[in-house]
């Protein structure tokens, strides 16, 4: 019994150790909940079905850059039959804003921002700055 | 039945000369190869192509306006030093571009003149041949000698190929030499190659390309070289006209009204 302390010492080294993240959201002020992501107020329904979209967007956004620069198709006939132009600044930033729907859920959950907008701008960015 | 070594050889023989046989005679019945032909000899594609009327053009001294007009709408850098410069639609000197057309009593002012130089478009464009991504494709349905900026890989491989000049290099980040964005269309990245495109976003909108609306001359006339009917054929029809070096059999479609 004359290690107690060390085991103690260790254990609560340990517990310190593993409870990190939540100490760190703490001192930080951040909160390991998802973010309330701002959804569009002028349409209700996406492209596709939420579900879809959550876990496809991006193969979707493939479909649509591999449509449009190399088939020259830029209609999008959704699943509700209703048409769009596929255009990630056209058609996505029109509802969604970038910072705070596209930015704020990749930073979330992790997700290196794409490349995307290394070329492609955002319309209400270069609204803002011009101004 | 029974079957002897010479017989077995003797039958094997004449089944591969019959079978061969019958590839040659498929090779030779068959149509002019379809992807030798060049678009603008296909009279089911359309081939865009251009007439730059350099008479027009000459009219408005130091006129720009077809330059800035693209620059505007592609969101194209502007740099001072000339290695990093991205040229979509440019001038040069007549007599530079025509030079193989040159005469030593060729007047000097005509020499000098300055004329606007864009990518050809060209039927057999070497820039596609050596591409090692498929980044630049010659489209089927238009002609257009297209490119995808995402599967450019900075290779310049083209560049070299194009012996027009038709191509630039982003050596750097181009997004902030940029004097007005237009959100409409991307900026590239640093390490991508880039050059005029006969504007294809604007043509499914039913627009012509910006150069060709912003010439306050009209010195720029855009259309399908493959329509008999089509402004820019009945042009061809009636006037003389020169291509850049068309001798290297690239088949330009980019033509100069002298």
């Amino acid at each position: 019994m004359r290690d107690r302390l060390w085991i103690i010492a260790g254990l609560l080294l340990f517990l310190g150790f593993v409870t990190y993240p939540m100490w760190q959201d703490l001192v930080a002020g951040t909160s390991s909940r998802p973010p309330q992501l701002v959804l569009p107020t002028n349409e209700k329904q996406c492209v596709a079905p939420v579900t879809y979209m959550r876990t496809s967007h991006m193969k979707l956004l493939l479909d649509w850059r591999e449509s449009v620069v190399r088939e020259d198709n830029h209609k999008y006939v959704a699943f509700n039959g209703k048409v769009y132009d596929m255009s990630l600044t056209g058609t996505c930033l029109r509802c969604h804003d970038r910072q705070q729907f596209c930015v704020r859920c990749h930073d979330y959950a992790g997700v290196r921002n794409p490349y995307c907008w290394d070329c492609h701008l955002d319309p209400a960015q270069v609204k803002r700055s011009a101004q | 039945m029974k079957i002897t070594r010479k017989e077995f050889l003797e039958i094997s023989g004449a089944c591969l000369v019959t079978l061969s046989g019958k590839k040659v005679l498929a090779v030779l019945d068959s149509p002019e190869d379809e992807k030798s032909t060049p678009s603008s000899a296909r009279k089911d594609r359309k081939q865009l192509g251009m007439i730059v009327d350099t008479r027009k053009c000459a009219k408005k001294q130091g006129c720009t306006k077809c330059i800035e007009a693209c620059n505007r709408a592609h969101n194209i850098p502007l740099f001072q030093e000339s290695d990093h410069q991205i040229k979509w639609i440019w001038e040069e000197p007549f007599g530079d571009i025509f030079s193989s057309y040159e005469t030593q009593y060729l007047e000097a002012s005509l020499k000098e003149e300055s004329t606007p130089v864009l990518c050809n478009h060209c039927d057999n464009p070497p820039c596609v041949r050596v591409c090692p991504t498929g980044a630049t494709w010659k489209r089927e349905e238009d002609g257009i000698v297209m490119m995808d900026w995402h599967r450019c890989i900075g290779c310049r491989y083209c560049m070299a190929a194009c012996p027009y000049g038709a191509r630039s290099f982003n050596w750097v980040d181009p997004r902030s030499h940029i004097e007005r964005l237009n959100p409409d269309f991307p900026t590239r990245t640093r390490g991508v190659v880039e050059k005029c495109t006969f504007c294809a976003e604007l043509l499914p909108k039913g627009q012509v390309p910006a150069c060709v609306e912003a010439c306050p001359e009209r010195a720029l006339v855009f259309g399908d070289l493959n329509d008999p009917k089509s402004e820019i054929r009945q042009m061809l029809a009636k006037d003389y006209t020169l291509r850049r070096r068309a001798e290297l059999g690239t088949g330009p479609n980019v033509y100069y009204l002298v």
